[in-house]
Parts: structure tokens; C-alpha cells; sequence
């Protein structure tokens, strides 16, 4: 938790929320990230489970605070309490089931109406490794089109037009093989812009109780004391 | 803790109670449902199989030839004739014949005909315990046989394959193998909508056990029809028991030989988690508006949460066969230090707070006014400890859930979160701030020193903290109280005591009463609707294949883990088939029975109620009936000297 003593890399807090559908990946994916392992048949998640991983970037730490929410449809009125103040999203479907990619669409629009204006949001194909080009070995982002006789159902093109369309981020993953999974999560680090970093501590102050201590510190200064910042918790 | 009468006597009181509904036996047309009477006709045809005296056969398969068996079995023969009088014939229903084991216990004395109560007493002094030369020869060998042991493993009784019982259909085989694996389950819960669209099934995937669905449908709505709903009929050695919730039928089909009272309530608890998850009125409204509606799609991801449940009543729960919880044993001071170190942290927003190990409770917070239930307790604690839905997400948990006991119509928001593997929190607890608690608490010396039980099937040390509050906006707020919460645990030397509580385990029979014949026992407080339980010890190792199966020998070198798994199962169940049977004829409908002791050709057994308690024992096939009263008088006396320590008695009230 606190490698930044030799560091001292500015470090800030990212509310970063996945939705999606039941059953694509968000809980294998953030189990990928944070402890990179994968479970086979896992169970479904109840409710929500809040992690957080650290993501190291060349000048700065990202401390990630993850809300994997359940995807089943009677979790859905819960979702606003997630996603409000959130600076990132991941919105996940199945590369193997085109429904999941409409229901990613309805959560896309729900977070472009509702959440936060600068919220950065990440389309993810999961389950690359149920297609012929998954497996992780580096082809899977591009011409993916051409397969044969593989489970995927959505075509790389399909899902990464309405990305771009919709200004998203857009990547497909593998869980299992953990093919392409730290990319997502620092290719959000990446975009999430310097100024919202340092705004984001407002709003998440007032529904973080928890984090008063260091936010105090942090007010004045939130790039010196960044290092504490990480160290405190 | 949970002190309400109440909730006891939801479960108890209709077993207990004489209800004035003595029907005759099943006619063609099962009674007339009353709502709280489980009616004796169920639990008549649900006794197990109590075959009435010890037969020659019986003697003949004991390790030592017992000459006093016979002496036993004239007692037998005037005992046995007590239940027939007491209103529930026990019909012999067991095409297998003698060859079952654990099932087959003798009826060796029921205590109730003798005149004044006489409980224990009775059963240690005056005639029945005058023994024979030859039992007391007997006797000398006899202390060292462990319940079971004289069954034979690969034998055909009524738990042959009961190891692959939680094994998947595969997918892949012919429908006619798969149809016979389904069919070769002992138990089966079903869950399906009144209009007969299948919701849950325990075993199978719906294209293999629609049709089953619709025939069940099809007779429970034949007697709802004619207003007289179905509660269970017998079909073969198959007892099919039937509860009707509103909309939904739940279905349960045992081999197992429970009562129905006992299987209506692990039909209850599935009921009960069906509305934890829905609500009551989302329920309704969900079939008002539409009857035809397919529930599996609203429960998605309950499953897992119904399946534990089920296969935690299968494999044999004593907290739900008691409708009790068990509880960490801590010293009362200990105890009380937690609970003011909970309540010294809580949040405004909080309602109930926990603390629980490997699913025994360690310490709860809760409104003066307000008590938790067994029955949500179970809920909470299959999802956390039995499914693995929470513990293998990691982090903490944000839980929107109903509690039908304490409100079926709302969602409470639960927080989670469980302690790190790791006892790492060993020297800091030591040494910083404050000084660990153990030193100078209340004088009660130390005298248990108990030899443990490593681990049984449960993961005993992992620990959650649990807070419930009716604000779903609350994460945070019950968040930072974890986190004060636990950093002080951590400083105070509390989370080591409670990790350390929770490695020691269940306690052996031999650390509480030394000399005591019994192996195992079962303890319940009935005021506090909370229970303890000895370990499960496993048998010594020798004890494993030292059986002779006729049909498949392992060599004792492939004695492996796997085989030691299915083998503490099995004695898991046996064990349990036990208590459900002594349980179901304690409680059964005008039965009145304060004693009763039960001998076997594989285990005698005891049980004992009396106002504030309830034990039930068990010990080897030869061991006395004396001495059986005498352990279990030797138990009854710990659990009343401990009781403190083992229960929680009110918890920390705010």
C-alpha cells in the first residue's frame, strides 16, 4: 500500500465505477486488476463490492476507488448512488452476447444524462478469450472482423465505432487471460484530466466521511501532500 | 442476544403445542391446512424409520457379542409401545430393510412413562440400569467405540452415494444418465409459481426437470382447488413435502428421513430468502400484475444464495434443525469489552452491528427495541459464510437486503467487510497503546483448558464485520466506523482473542467432562434461542477405511483427502440423521416427552428438554444408558456454568 516513500509522486483519489450487464466480467475484471487472479465460475455479486488498486503513472499515482456493482436488473435503481461523483466508468459487456452490448449502450446513455459531466467512460468487450483472436496474444483489438466459427457475437468494429461515436474509451479484454485488463485501467488513469483530479475532492469529500483526516491535509496543498495521502490509507 | 420468545416460538411452539387438529392418518386426501399446525399426520409419516427392537441381525453385526442386548430389548419392546400411544405411529417405511444404519436406532426407553417427570434422574437410578454380568464386561471394552463404527461405509443404507450428493449433473451425458443421477439425489427443493413456471431447482437444469415442475404443479393445484391444499405424501422411501407461500410452491423431497415439521422449515428458510432478496410486497405486486411472470429473471444471482441454504440443511445444520444461532465462546469480559468497543464506534446511521466468525456470532449491537431474529441471522450469515458470492469479491460489500422477520416489506443496506487471512495482528496487538485485554478480567479462572478441534468444514477464523443500517446512503458512514472499529480491535488485542477463540473451535466432549462416554452433543439455550455444539471430531485416522466395503476397497494408502472429505460428510450426516430424529420425536405433536434414550446397532442416543434447555447426545452403540445420563447430566452442567461465555446474553444495547 505505501511504496511511495522513495516517490513522493503526487497521488490522488479516482471514484471509478463498472456497469453492466449480469454475468460479462466486472467482478473478474477488477479481481484481474487488483489481485490479478481470475476465478472460474464465480458467483454472482450481491449488491456492490468497493475495492481500490493503485495505478503508478510516470508522474503521478492514481489511486483508484472501484465500485463493482451487480448487473442484475433489480440492482439497477441503485446505480445513481454509484456512479454520482464518479470520475470514471467502465461499462462492460460480452463479446459473446449481443444483448449485453445494447444493455452497455443503455448504461453509456444513463451516464451521459446522469453522472458527472467530465466523467471518463471506458467500452469493454470482455471475454476475448472465448473468441479466436483472444487468448492474448496482441491481435485483438484490430481486424478482428474476419473470424470464423468463434464465439464472439459482437464485432470489434461493431462496438468500437459507437466508442468513438460516443467518445468513449474503448477496449476488449480478457479476464481470464488478464489480456488487455491494466490497459483499461490505465488508459482511464491516463485521461482523467489533471483539473479533475484536484476538483474531484470536493464533491467526494461530502460523500466520503471516511476521508475527512487526509482531506484536510490535502486542502491546501493536494499535490505536496500527495504522498501522505497514499500512505494513510 | 436475539431474546425474543418469539422467534422460538414460531418454529418450536407448533411442534410443541397439542393443537387440536388430531387428523386420522392420511386418507386419500391429506388434512385440512391449519396455519400454525404442522397437524401430527406429517410428522407421523415423516418419523424415520425407528425399527422397533434390536433384531438378532442387528447383534450379529456388533463388533462384540452383547449379552445384554437381550435384557435390552424386553425393555425395548414396553418403551416402543409409548410413541404408538402418544399419537404418531411410526410407520416402518424402509424398502431397503435392515441393512440402513443410521436410522435404524431401537427406542430403548422413553422416559415419560415413568411417573413424575424424572428426567435425568430416572435414567440413572431404579431397574433400567441394572445390568448384566456380561454388560459390564462388556462395558470395560466398550468405552473406546465411537458412534458409526461398527457401519460399514460402502454399505447399501440410506446414505449409500450420499458423497456424490452435491456432485453437478453433467451437461454432457445422455438424458437417460443425467434423468438417473437426478433421480438418485435424497434431497430435492423446488420452488415454482402457482401457475407452474418453474423458479429454482436444487438438482438439474429445467430441461430436465420441467416436466417434474408441471406434474407437481399439477397435483398441488388439484388439492388447492378443492381447497384442501396438499402438505406431503410418501412415495417410496421418498418423503415429498409440500409448503405454499402465497404465489410460490415449495417443494421439498427428502430420502433423508426428516420430519415435515423439519423440512417445512428449511422450505421456510428458502421462502425466507426468496423475500430477503424480493420483498414481500414486490412479490405480490410481481404476480398480481401478472401471474404468468417467469421470477427466475427478478431472483437472478439468487441461486447460489437458495443452493447453499439447501445444501446446508442436506448436509445436516443443527442451527436450523434448533432454529437457534451459535455463538463464539469468549469470556463474559471479553465479551462485554467488545461490545462497549462497538457501541464507543457506532455510527448514527446504524441499526444492527456484528460481529461473526466463521459463521458463530461473536458480538452484536443492536436498538433497545429492537431484536435480531435467528431466522435473518441465518440469511445473513449463509451468504457470507456459505455462498461464496461476497468472501470471494474481495473488499467490502454494500448489500441491499430485506430481513423478513424483522420487516418483509423494506430493504436494509448491509456493509461488509472481512478481516485479512493473515494473523498478522499478533505483536502489534502485544506490544502498543493499550495493554491486550487477557490480564485481570473477571475471575472466571481459565478452566477449560479444551483440546481443540482443527478446523472442521467451516473456515473458522474468518472474520466479518457486519453493519446494517436502513440508510442507503450510509457506505461511507458505516465505513468509517469499520475502520475505527477495527483499528481499535486491532490495538485492544480483541481481534487476536477473537481469532484465536475461533482457531481453538468447537470444544471436545473430553475437555468438558472428562470420562464422559458421550462423543457428541448438541446444547441449546432455549431463552436465548442460541446453541453450542461439541467438535465434529473427526474419528482418528485408523477409523477411515478400517471398514470392510464389500464393493469398492481402497487401499488405505488412497485413503486421500478426497475420501476423508466424503467420509466426515457422511459421519456429518449420520450424526445429524440422529439428532433430527431424536428432535422430531422430543417435539413431536402430544408427545410430552421430556427424556429419551435411543439405542442402535450403531449409536445410542439421549435427549433431555426441560424448561431453559434443550441437549441432545450421542455416544457409541454399548454405551449405558447410566452413563449416558451421566455425561449428559455433566454437559448440562458446563453449558449452565459457561452459559455466559457461550451465549450472548442481550448484547450491547443502545
Amino acid at each position: 500500500m505505501a511504496d511511495s516513500g522513495n516517490a513522493p509522486k503526487p497521488s490522488s483519489s479516482v471514484k471509478l465505477v463498472l456497469l453492466g450487464e449480469a454475468a460479462v466480467g466486472k467482478s473478474s475484471l477488477v479481481l484481474r486488476f487488483v489481485n490479478n487472479d481470475f476465478q472460474e465460475n464465480k458467483e454472482p455479486t450481491i449488491g456492490a463490492a468497493f475495492l481500490t488498486q493503485k495505478c503508478n503513472l510516470p508522474t503521478r499515482t492514481i489511486k483508484f476507488e472501484i465500485w463493482d456493482t451487480a448487473g442484475q436488473e433489480r440492482f439497477a435503481s441503485l446505480a445513481p448512488m454509484y456512479y454520482r461523483n464518479a470520475q470514471a466508468a467502465l461499462v462492460v459487456y460480452d463479446l459473446t452476447k449481443p444483448t449485453s452490448l445494447i444493455k452497455a449502450k443503455h448504461w453509456v446513455a444513463e451516464l451521459q444524462r446522469q453522472a458527472s459531466p467530465g466523467i471518463v467512460i471506458s467500452l469493454v468487450g470482455n471475454k476475448l478469450d472465448l473468441t479466436n483472436d483472444g487468448a492474448g496474444d496482441g491481435g485483438g483489438e484490430e481486424g478482428a472482423a474476419e473470424d470464423s466459427g468463434d464465439a464472439r457475437k459482437v464485432t470489434t468494429e461493431e462496438a468500437k465505432t459507437y466508442a468513438e461515436d460516443e467518445g468513449l474509451l474503448f477496449f476488449e479484454t480478457s479476464a481470464k487471460t488478464g489480456y488487455n485488463v491494466t490497459e483499461v485501467f490505465t488508459a482511464i488513469a491516463n485521461s482523467i484530466p489533471e483539473t479533475s483530479l484536484k476538483t474531484a475532492r470536493g464533491p467526494n469529500a461530502s460523500h466520503a466521511p471516511s476521508r475527512t483526516e487526509e482531506q484536510r491535509v490535502n486542502l491546501n496543498g493536494p499535490r505536496d501532500s500527495g504522498a501522505k495521502d497514499s500512505c494513510a490509507c | 442476544m436475539p431474546r425474543e420468545a418469539d422467534a422460538e416460538s414460531n418454529n418450536d411452539t407448533s411442534k410443541v403445542n397439542p393443537s387440536p387438529s388430531p387428523s386420522p392418518p392420511p386418507p386419500p386426501l391429506p388434512p385440512r391446512r391449519k396455519l400454525s399446525s404442522e397437524g401430527p399426520i406429517q410428522v407421523a409419516t415423516a418419523r424415520p424409520t425407528p425399527t422397533t427392537a434390536v433384531t438378532p441381525i442387528d447383534i450379529s453385526t456388533l463388533s462384540f457379542p452383547d449379552g445384554s442386548r437381550g435384557t435390552f430389548s424386553t425393555n425395548a419392546a414396553q418403551g416402543v409401545s409409548t410413541p404408538a400411544a402418544s399419537g404418531y405411529a411410526t410407520p416402518v417405511r424402509d424398502p431397503i430393510g435392515a441393512g440402513d444404519f443410521s436410522d435404524s436406532m431401537s427406542v430403548m426407553s422413553l422416559a415419560p412413562t415413568l411417573p413424575p417427570p424424572g428426567d435425568l434422574a430416572s435414567l440413572v437410578a431404579g431397574d433400567l440400569t441394572r445390568k448384566s454380568r456380561a454388560w459390564n464386561l462388556l462395558r470395560s471394552q466398550a468405552e473406546t467405540a465411537e458412534p458409526f463404527e461398527s457401519i460399514e461405509l460402502g454399505a447399501p443404507g440410506e446414505l449409500a452415494g450420499f458423497e456424490r450428493e452435491f456432485d453437478e449433473i453433467p451437461d454432457d451425458a445422455s438424458d437417460d444418465t443425467r434423468l438417473a443421477i437426478w433421480k438418485s439425489k435424497m434431497k430435492h427443493y423446488m420452488i415454482l409459481s402457482s401457475a407452474g413456471k418453474p423458479i429454482y431447482s436444487r438438482h438439474g437444469d429445467l430441461s430436465l426437470v420441467n416436466g417434474y415442475m408441471g406434474v407437481v404443479q399439477t397435483i398441488i393445484s388439484f388439492y388447492e382447488g378443492a381447497n384442501n391444499p396438499l402438505l406431503g405424501f410418501t412415495a417410496g422411501n421418498a418423503r415429498f413435502v409440500i409448503a405454499i407461500k402465497g404465489p410460490l410452491y415449495f417443494v421439498a423431497v427428502s430420502k433423508l428421513g426428516e420430519s415435515d415439521t423439519q423440512i417445512r422449515s428449511q422450505l421456510e428458510a428458502l421462502y425466507m430468502q426468496i423475500l430477503s432478496t424480493l420483498t414481500l410486497p414486490t412479490l405480490k405486486n410481481i404476480f398480481v400484475n401478472r401471474p404468468s411472470t417467469d421470477l427466475r429473471k427478478p431472483l437472478e444471482g439468487t441461486e447460489s444464495l437458495l443452493s447453499s441454504l439447501a445444501d446446508s440443511f442436506t448436509k445436516g445444520s443443527p442451527s436450523t434443525l434448533l432454529s437457534g444461532l451459535e455463538c463464539l465462546r469468549l469470556r463474559k469480559s471479553h465479551r462485554h469489552a467488545l461490545n462497549n468497543i462497538f457501541l464507543k464506534n457506532r455510527s448514527e446511521k446504524l441499526l444492527y452491528g456484528l460481529i461473526v466468525a466463521g459463521g458463530k456470532l461473536v458480538s452484536v449491537i443492536r436498538p433497545r427495541k429492537h431484536s435480531l431474529h435467528p431466522s435473518d441471522l441465518q440469511l445473513i450469515f449463509n451468504m457470507l459464510f456459505e455462498s461464496g458470492g461476497i468472501k470471494s469479491g474481495g473488499g467490502e460489500s454494500w448489500i441491499p437486503l430485506c430481513l423478513p422477520a424483522f420487516n418483509n416489506s423494506g430493504y436494509l443496506y448491509m456493509y461488509v467487510s472481512f478481516f485479512d487471512g493473515e494473523p498478522a495482528e499478533g505483536p502489534s496487538a502485544e506490544g502498543d497503546q493499550q495493554r491486550p485485554v487477557s490480564p485481570g478480567n473477571d475471575g472466571d479462572g481459565d478452566g477449560d483448558g479444551d483440546g481443540d478441534d482443527r478446523n472442521e468444514d467451516e473456515d473458522e477464523d474468518e472474520i466479518a464485520i457486519i453493519l446494517i443500517s436502513p440508510d442507503k446512503e450510509s457506505f461511507y458512514d458505516l465505513k468509517e466506523m469499520r475502520d475505527k472499529l477495527a483499528s481499535q480491535l486491532t490495538k485492544t488485542g480483541h481481534l487476536a482473542l477473537i481469532r484465536a477463540a475461533a482457531r481453538h473451535g468447537r470444544p471436545q466432549v473430553q475437555a468438558i467432562a472428562p470420562g464422559a462416554q458421550i462423543s457428541h452433543f448438541l446444547y441449546k439455550s432455549r431463552a436465548n434461542v442460541q446453541f453450542c455444539m461439541s467438535a465434529l471430531a473427526s474419528p482418528p485416522p485408523s477409523h477411515h477405511h478400517h471398514h470392510h466395503p464389500p464393493d469398492h476397497t481402497p487401499p488405505a494408502a488412497t485413503a486421500t483427502a478426497a475420501a476423508a472429505a466424503a467420509d466426515q460428510l457422511l459421519t456429518r450426516r449420520r450424526l445429524m440423521s440422529l439428532y433430527h430424529e431424536l428432535h422430531a420425536t422430543m417435539h413431536a405433536k402430544h408427545a410430552h416427552l421430556r427424556v429419551l434414550h435411543a439405542a442402535g446397532a450403531d449409536a445410542a442416543s439421549l435427549a433431555w428438554i426441560t424448561p431453559v434447555a434443550e441437549l441432545y447426545c450421542v455416544a457409541g452403540p454399548h454405551v449405558s444408558r447410566a452413563a449416558m445420563a451421566q455425561g449428559a447430566a455433566r454437559v448440562a452442567q458446563w453449558a449452565r456454568r459457561e452459559e455466559e461465555r457461550l451465549f450472548i446474553i442481550g448484547g450491547g444495547v443502545f
